[in-house]
């Protein structure tokens, strides 16, 4: 595993060399820019870094890529976080008089972290995570992003994932940034159908009919359900999990509890116990009103994304930023490539120590030449800056960043389409 | 509202002509000339219809049935319109339909003056307003409500035919009073996702691509969404304008205590800095917390540790009780530091928040604990949260078995879980009150987990002092286990406001 090398002590060592060599600075300006479509949109982005010993500076701004290099240089954060655009630069709010400095917009963002499904996994707890859970963050994208777009008509998505336990979704159309806080909360909402806290036994409820959104969140749910609750998780299988399961069962006249509970004493394999319970369920909504979704409540408790809606709701709200290092993982937030998603790995994500580890291999011939190459076609340029480039080409940040590229290009068609009609409308006057 | 010379030159206007329709959007401010006395009453009788939309909105389902009656009964005791048909025989007593809703008219705007000060101040009043329009545009026939839309000019696409046989089983399936004929029926409207953000919200409507398809019937939450817009673009153009209205010496004191009556006490006057030890806590929390703060204190001493939620209802209420910032840090560091924080993660990641909450961080707001209203609505407790109302967000058969350790009896338990049935989380609360205090009818109408304490406080103080007198609610309140009080000071405070305010003070006690 490329993690079990990394040590927190040595970030003060490596990172300068991470800010120095890899870090993308040049996409990182590209897309938080937004190709100039609005003036001072980049200058008025609130950054906050942690820094050494959790240190915290807040309402970092800067004016221009190269001031952010050579700050994020000087200072080195241990990790960096991403805040709204505001209505003044972030490092002058002091000197604004108090109230008129204010978030404006930011992407509409989404968090996810694996410690909110803690009832409902087995096999690990807390930060921990192992491949057998990571399957709830896969179902949380494929219904997230499937919702957003199709349902709210958003494009451009960027999904990362945070270093340690979760994954982060930054929605970046010119739209949802600029949504109100108020129509933050009810996006969140929306896609939130597990509700409750410890004290809350049965976390989804369903009414008739049942909404289109939460049929095409079913339909993923019932993908994985069998592999990943059944058998991976095996919540038909230990008597205790069993006990939650039914616990989640109508208990009434019919006695439908007792009545699975008796037949699962016969029937021990999870995907019969499965069939029985589904089959009750059927039977159930040619008699009832109530209750009569209950298998498919079970599925959505067990499967269902469950979102941290505080931290979509506010304009204000920060989120750890991409290609920032997790400290206490070293692994780098890496976008998530969807094409992949089902093979993602998250240990498999490079931490810190081995790309820079991998910045100090020698180069392989091949390499070599087609360093040479650029280096003769590219004379005339900084050649620090195509250093670079090439730096971070050499590691297994490689894959991530060209997949930024590739997301920065697909956004770039839509703020050209914007920057042709701004300078449309200046023809006409 | 205008108060200069522009007056005279529109004083042609015939009532008739300006209050033709039942239901308004208030683009135009009232310009004719009116007494102090008619100012004054106007703006205390619309207060009071908002406050009981408030209190409405937390006893009952809204737009139920019983809500809507209720607040039929309450409209029309305090005379604003109550019925959208304009009739012009002049009924027995009280005044005509005409009168009323001049009387509606002239009151937003002076509300609109009290409440366009703050943000806090802003929202409660846009909501209550938007609460009172979305039950009086309801209230119109058909044909008015079609009229309504005509005459201010609110036009909405609508899909074809076509297009609605295709989403037929779509539109269907979101929303619950649709049926397949129902749909061919009816106009299908279809407009951006954000102006529909309630139907949104509660996954009442079909989405598909960032726009929402409303059925005719539906059409009040647009119209609601337009007149929540135009108040609050009005509003903050209202604050503006502000220090002219506020260079009258007689409306200033007035708009100030209006626009103070609508929390009633905000219990964060700290009167009571340092009358409770750390060492009472435990046993306080047994005797004297709500529910909700005593599940919170306890799964604090559990697991050592409280995600924000839970620190910022609970801090802010030991707060309210009387605990110092220095009390505060070293309750909060002792427990922490417990469980997996160490006193230098505390010191960096958590005492910030502490000291932010007494106003000494950031931007320096003196932060009020929360009402038993925000306790409910807002901030919803998830998975590993214990903060929240219990009677609101347990489940029933939990709350049942906490009740029981707690020693309710069973036929307290089961008025209380009737009442949770019933939505009155509020009044579950002051059923445990009763119970756990072994008295028999509370005198107090409970909205506030620091006045349930004071009440707590006063119930095992000693009989004499649970028969409340008239004390006025802007007075602190003290608490028994304190020395000498320093009431004198608060009582002068006071004096001077005290005439004109008798009358709401009395109104919001009861409330």
């Amino acid at each position: 595993m490329p993690s079990s090398d990394y040590d927190s002590a040595c970030l003060p060592d490596i990172l300068p060399l991470y800010y120095r060599r890899l870090f993308p600075f040049s996409q990182y300006y590209r897309w938080l820019n937004y190709g100039g479509v609005q003036k001072n949109y980049f200058q008025n982005r609130e950054f906050s870094f942690t820094l050494k010993d959790d240190i915290y500076v807040r309402y970092q701004s800067f004016t221009t890529q190269n001031e952010l290099e050579k700050e994020m240089q000087k200072m080195n954060p241990y990790k960096i976080d991403i805040g709204a655009i505001y209505s003044h630069r972030p490092n002058q709010h002091n000197t604004v008089k108090s109230g008129t400095f204010q978030a404006l917009e930011k992407e509409l963002v989404f968090d996810i972290d694996m410690t909110d499904y803690d009832d409902v996994r087995s096999c690990c707890s807390a930060a921990d995570i192992c491949p057998k859970c990571w399957t709830l963050m896969t179902i949380a994208i494929h219904i997230l992003d499937r919702a957003l777009r199709d349902d709210f008509g958003f494009q451009h998505l960027l999904w990362v994932y945070s270093g340690r336990r979760g994954v982060h979704c930054w929605v970046c159309d010119e739209a949802a940034r600029k949504l109100s806080v108020a129509a933050r909360s009810a996006v969140a909402e929306y896609l939130s159908l597990v509700k409750g806290s410890d004290e809350t036994v049965k976390k989804v409820v369903l009414t008739d009919p049942i909404h289109p959104f939460i049929r095409e969140s079913l339909v993923v749910v019932e993908r994985y359900f069998p592999r990943y609750a059944l058998q991976d998780q095996d919540v038909l299988g230990r008597k205790e999990s069993v006990d939650k399961v039914l616990a989640l069962t109508p208990d009434d006249i019919l006695f439908t509890t007792c009545k699975l509970q008796q037949e699962f004493q016969n029937e021990k394999k999870p995907e019969i116990r499965w069939k029985l319970l589904k089959d009750e369920a059927k039977r159930k909504q040619g008699t009832s009103k109530k209750n009569q979704h209950f298998e498919k409540e079970i599925m959505l408790q067990y499967c269902y994304p469950r979102l941290d809606v505080n931290v979509s709701k506010g304009v204000n709200h920060l989120l750890k930023s991409p290609f920032s290092v997790h400290p206490k993982t070293g692994r780098i937030s890496v976008p998530i490539d969807l094409k992949e998603l089902e093979t993602f790995d998250p240990f498999a994500v490079p931490t810190i120590s081995l790309i820079c580890e991998e910045l100090d291999r020698p180069r392989t011939v091949e390499e070599d030449e087609k360093s040479k190459e650029t280096k003769d076609k590219e004379n005339e340029k900084d050649t620090a800056e195509s250093r670079k480039i090439r730096d971070y080409k050499r590691t297994s940040l490689a894959k991530y960043v060209k997949y930024f590229d590739q997301f920065l290009d697909g956004m770039a068609r839509s703020w050209k389409g914007e920057l042709l009609k701004k300078s449309d409308l200046q023809k006409d006057f | 509202m205008q108060f200069s010379s522009r007056r005279k030159k529109f004083t042609t206007n015939s009532q008739a002509e300006l209050y033709g329709e039942p239901l308004q959007f208030y683009g135009q401010p009232p310009l004719e000339n009116i007494s102090l006395t008619e100012f004054e009453t106007f703006a205390v009788e619309r207060l009071k219809l908002l406050k009981t939309i408030e209190n409405l909105g937390v006893s009952y389902v809204k737009m139920s049935e019983s809500y809507t009656k209720k607040l039929g009964t309450e409209s029309k005791a305090l005379n604003f319109l109550y019925r959208p048909e304009a009739d012009d025989r002049k009924p027995q007593n009280g005044p005509t339909e005409q009168e009323k809703r001049r009387k509606d008219h002239i009151s937003h705007f002076i509300l609109r003056l009290a409440y366009c000060q703050t943000e806090d101040l802003r929202r409660w009043f846009i909501q209550q307003e938007v609460d009172l329009f979305r039950y009086r545009f309801n209230d119109l026939h058909p044909k008015q409500k079609l009229e309504f839309l005509h005459r201010n000019n609110l036009q909405y696409d609508r899909i074809t035919v076509e297009e609605k046989k295709a989403l037929n089983d779509k539109l269907v399936n979101s929303s619950y009073a649709l049926s397949g004929i129902t749909v061919v029926e009816q106009d299908v409207y279809k407009v951006p996702f954000q102006d529909a953000l309630d139907l949104v919200r509660t996954r009442k409507v079909y989405l598909k691509a960032g726009y929402v398809y409303i059925p005719h019937q539906d059409i009040v939450t647009i119209v609601i969404n337009d007149f929540r817009t135009r108040l609050s673009k009005a509003l903050a153009l209202t604050a503006r304008s502000l220090p002219a209205v506020h260079s009258d010496e007689r409306l200033q004191p007035l708009l100030n205590h209006l626009s103070h009556a609508y929390v009633g006490q905000d219990y964060s006057i700290q009167k009571n800095v340092g009358k409770i030890s750390l060492e009472q806590i435990d046993s306080l929390s047994g005797k004297s917390f709500p529910l909700c703060m005593r599940q919170i204190h306890q799964s604090l001493r559990e697991n050592h540790h409280l995600r924000h939620g839970g620190r910022m209802q609970y801090g802010l209420f030991l707060k309210g009780i009387g605990l110092s910032l220095e009390q505060a840090l070293q309750f909060w560091r002792s427990e922490f530091i417990k469980g997996k924080v160490d006193a230098d993660k505390f010191d960096k990641a958590y005492a910030y928040s502490v000291r932010h909450m007494f106003g000494k961080e950031g931007k320096r707001t003196d932060y009020t604990p929360y009402s038993c209203m925000k306790v409910i609505l807002s901030n919803a407790p998830s998975q590993g949260d214990h903060h929240g109302c219990p009677f609101r967000h347990s489940d029933p058969e939990l709350l049942k078995q906490k009740l029981q350790v707690y020693k309710v009896s069973p036929s307290g338990i089961s008025q209380i879980l009737e009442l949770v049935k019933g939505m009155h989380y509020q009044l579950a609360c002051q059923k445990y009150f009763e119970q756990t205090h072994n008295v028999e009818d509370a005198s107090f109408s409970l909205n506030h987990p620091n006045q349930y304490f004071i009440e707590s406080q006063k119930a095992l103080g000693g009989g004499k002092e649970i028969k409340r007198e008239t004390e006025a609610p802007q007075k602190p309140q003290e608490i028994p286990t304190g020395g000498p009080s320093a009431a004198p000071e608060a009582a002068a405070n006071t004096q001077d406001e005290a005439e004109m305010t008798e009358d709401l003070d009395s109104f919001f006690q009861d409330a």
